[in-house]
């Protein structure tokens, strides 16, 4: 079962699906700091309060994550093809990746900033900072460990819808557990893929938590 | 011989939480000299802490002035207000240290902000520590510090920008006696060497003995009783100063039994 060929296939499947699942993440925070930046700053008990902008991206943050990933792959094909030029293989799959993690992305910033005390923030303000300045040296810097936590934890979504996009050819792991197991009924085949999957997740996992984890200086 | 330097004009500030609206300040005016260490007391709820936060802006009054140095704070562009506000430092009773940072890294931020030169920003940050006594603790993290050792920091924080007003909004109520004594001593240096007007808010009567000059008490958002530390201590007019005077006493007498 396991020859020459299957091992390559297999070694490539781990390529494709590192590669999908760190480059649509790396784009995906491209979209969502920012986002959830905008988010932190225009709520209510944020430094710039503006309702009308915050209704809006908490509006459209919803609509696409209650999209279900296999439906906003098919959806966005015809994007994908202006973009990439066709729509499978893995490059192709970067595009509803991205599309699909940065809304995610854009909540766990959110969340993460929300978690800096109001009291540092105030410090900055009596200070005389700059919006920007709080934004970069207080709320990112103070809530770097949760936010690396949540690079993790996306990382790990990604990958899993990646593995979705196995349907429509999208390459990789999930591809190749999709048609062996699923097609071709090679159970074996797909138990090892699935064994790979598993060891890239708990690979990303653990260089996250340890990353966060490193550069945390707060009380143990 | 003291000529005003902040007066603050008649100032109101009302919260509403639902449906419940509480009027945190009704009309305060109070005028604090300049080189004063200016105390207001008052009980929790009293209105203090929104008085002391709206000396900055930090919570912007419904109504009334702040003026400093010929200054109406509510006229200037958000531009002019934040360059102001490097002038006006402020403490906090949870001293506010940027966790993720060393200690230099937080006494170098209000100089950050300022775009000074990062060989020149160090260098400052560096002799302020030595100020207040904490430059062997350079290079730890406000973690590693006890609560007297991190409002060192953030007076040496405050202190780089070289403020003409300095604000303490409770600094001393989260130390214990010793601490607060040694904290109360190190703003009197600094008061002494600098020529800073200090304004101090508390609810602890030994803070405004220890180095005020003048007071203001503040009850249920009005200013009751204003005058010498000297004049309210021993001849208290209003029903307010009375009562917080007993409860000073009666504190003291706990410390000593």
């Amino acid at each position: 079962m396991l020859d020459k060929e299957m091992v390559k296939m297999l070694f490539e499947g781990v390529r494709d699906t590192c590669y999908m699942t760190l480059v649509s993440t790396f784009f995906g925070y491209l979209i969502g700091l920012p986002l959830g930046i905008f988010l932190t700053l225009t709520d209510k008990d944020g430094l710039t309060p503006n309702k009308a902008i915050y209704s809006l991206l908490d509006v459209i943050i919803n609509i696409t994550r209650s999209v279900p990933f296999l439906i906003l792959l098919i959806v966005v094909m015809p994007l994908t093809k202006a973009i990439v030029g066709k729509s499978y293989g893995s490059t192709a799959t970067i595009v509803p990746l991205t599309i699909a993690a940065a809304p995610l992305i854009g909540r766990m910033v959110e969340s993460s900033l929300k978690d800096v005390g109001k009291g540092v923030i105030e410090a900055a303000v009596s200070m005389g900072a700059k919006t920007g300045t709080i934004v970069r040296k207080v709320l990112i810097g103070e809530a770097r460990t949760s936010l690396l936590t949540g690079v993790a934890i996306v990382l790990g979504t990604v990958l899993g819808y990646s593995a979705m996009a196995g349907v429509v050819g999208g390459g990789g792991l999930g591809d190749i557990a999709i048609r062996y197991g699923y097609y071709r009924y090679e159970t074996g085949i797909m138990l090892i893929t699935l064994v790979f999957i598993i060891a890239v997740v708990q690979v990303m996992q653990g260089i996250g938590s340890f990353v966060a984890k490193k550069f945390d200086h707060r009380s143990k | 011989m003291n000529t005003s330097y902040i007066e603050i004009r008649n100032l109101s500030k009302k919260y509403t939480v639902k449906d419940n609206s509480v009027e945190a300040l009704k009309g305060v005016s109070l005028t604090i000299p300049k080189n004063e260490i200016f105390g207001v007391i008052g009980l929790s709820g009293a209105g203090k802490s929104t008085l002391v936060r709206c000396i900055n802006l930090l919570e912007k009054p419904d109504d009334g002035e702040v003026i400093i140095d010929g200054q109406n704070l509510l006229e200037l562009s958000k531009q002019e207000l934040r360059l102001k506000r490097q002038k006006i430092g402020m403490i906090f009773q949870h001293f506010n240290l940027l966790e993720q940072q060393t200690v230099l890294e937080n006494v170098c931020f209000p100089l950050e902000i300022r775009r000074v030169p990062k060989a020149e920003r160090k260098k400052k940050a560096l002799e302020f520590l030595e100020k207040v006594g904490l430059a062997d603790k350079a290079n730890a993290y406000p973690s590693q510090l006890s609560g007297g050792q991190k409002q060192r920091v953030a007076i040496a924080r405050v202190l780089t920008n070289e403020p003409e007003v300095l604000l303490c909004d409770e600094a001393t109520s989260a130390l214990d006696p010793e601490t607060t004594k040694n904290i109360l001593n190190l703003l009197k240096h600094i008061h002494d060497t600098m020529g800073i007007t200090i304004v101090i808010i508390t609810h602890e009567m030994r803070v405004i003995k220890e180095i005020c000059t003048q007071v203001a008490v503040l009850d249920n958002g009005v200013v009751q009783e204003c005058g010498s530390v000297k004049d309210v201590f021993e001849n208290p007019q209003s029903k307010s100063a009375k009562r917080l005077l007993l409860i000073g006493e009666t504190e003291e007498a706990n410390y000593v039994g």
